[in-house]
């Protein structure tokens, strides 16, 4: 006898978790790079520091589970705005394909991009 | 058992503009659209990185353009509307029990707002140190 179990448990678990890390980490990374240098209020680091920073074992792997969670968190919660927002529940399955295949094929670029900094 | 079949009065495409709560309720739904940006930006940035360091200075004087500030100011409302909301909702979500005695809301909520002071606190010190 099979048993169908629904994804959702798990899917939850990582919108929840990227949840929590995306409010953990994004404010401050954005209102670095995207206010405070373009702005002037603070001056970027140089190219070798960030370069060496970047390609730290460490930081690889907070950035790449912030970028997957961030995602999987994304397409979680996107998927429930287009089916409240806009009504669209009823084409719950392209929705469902285009919001995890989003998740899916980002964490392969952010895996890619990070290992190419090393 | 046959299904169910009960009436579902039609609801309109703005539902969300006729109360407050509801309009707080989507935005904060639409904060997932933002922190998706965030990773493409990250990545942007990263790859700059990784490339050289005129690749570094074109994505900082790319950074400057005036849209991409206004996007970037925008989305960090929404990711900030995200972390509140998110850490609001800790204390209800998680009971933590230390032997009978469960763990107060505001003291869960508190630890919260705690650690996103340390771990900002971290991040901006690695990358202005």
């Amino acid at each position: 006898m099979t048993t169908k179990r629904s994804p959702e448990p798990l899917l939850w678990l990582l919108f929840s978790s990227g949840g929590m890390v995306a409010a953990m980490l994004v404010p401050v990374l954005l209102f670095l790079f995207g206010v405070a240098f373009p702005l002037g209020w603070l001056s970027p680091p140089d190219h070798a520091y960030l370069a060496s920073v970047v390609s730290h074992p460490i930081t690889l792997l907070v950035l790449f589970g912030l970028c997957v969670l961030a995602l999987f968190h994304w397409a979680h919660r996107f998927r429930y705005t287009l089916y409240d927002g806009l009504q669209l529940k009823k084409h719950r399955v392209p929705i469902t394909i285009l919001c995890y295949g989003g998740a899916v094929a980002g964490s392969i670029v952010a895996a890619l991009v990070l290992l190419r900094a090393i | 058992m046959s299904a169910q079949r009960l009436y579902r009065p039609p609801v309109s495409l703005t539902w969300w503009l006729r109360k407050p709560s509801y309009l707080v309720f989507v935005l904060r739904e639409l904060s997932s659209v933002f922190i998706a940006w965030f990773v493409v930006y990250l990545l942007m940035l990263v790859y700059a990185v990784g490339s050289d360091p005129a690749a570094y200075r074109d994505f900082l004087d790319l950074s400057a353009n005036p849209a991409l500030v206004v996007l970037n100011v925008i989305a960090l409302a929404f990711v900030v509307l995200h972390a509140v909301t998110w850490f609001g909702l800790a204390p209800k979500a998680m009971v933590i029990r230390l032997g009978a005695l469960r763990v107060p809301p505001g003291v869960i909520l508190a630890a919260h707002y705690a650690a996103w002071l340390v771990v900002s606190a971290v991040v901006a010190w690695v990358v202005l140190r």
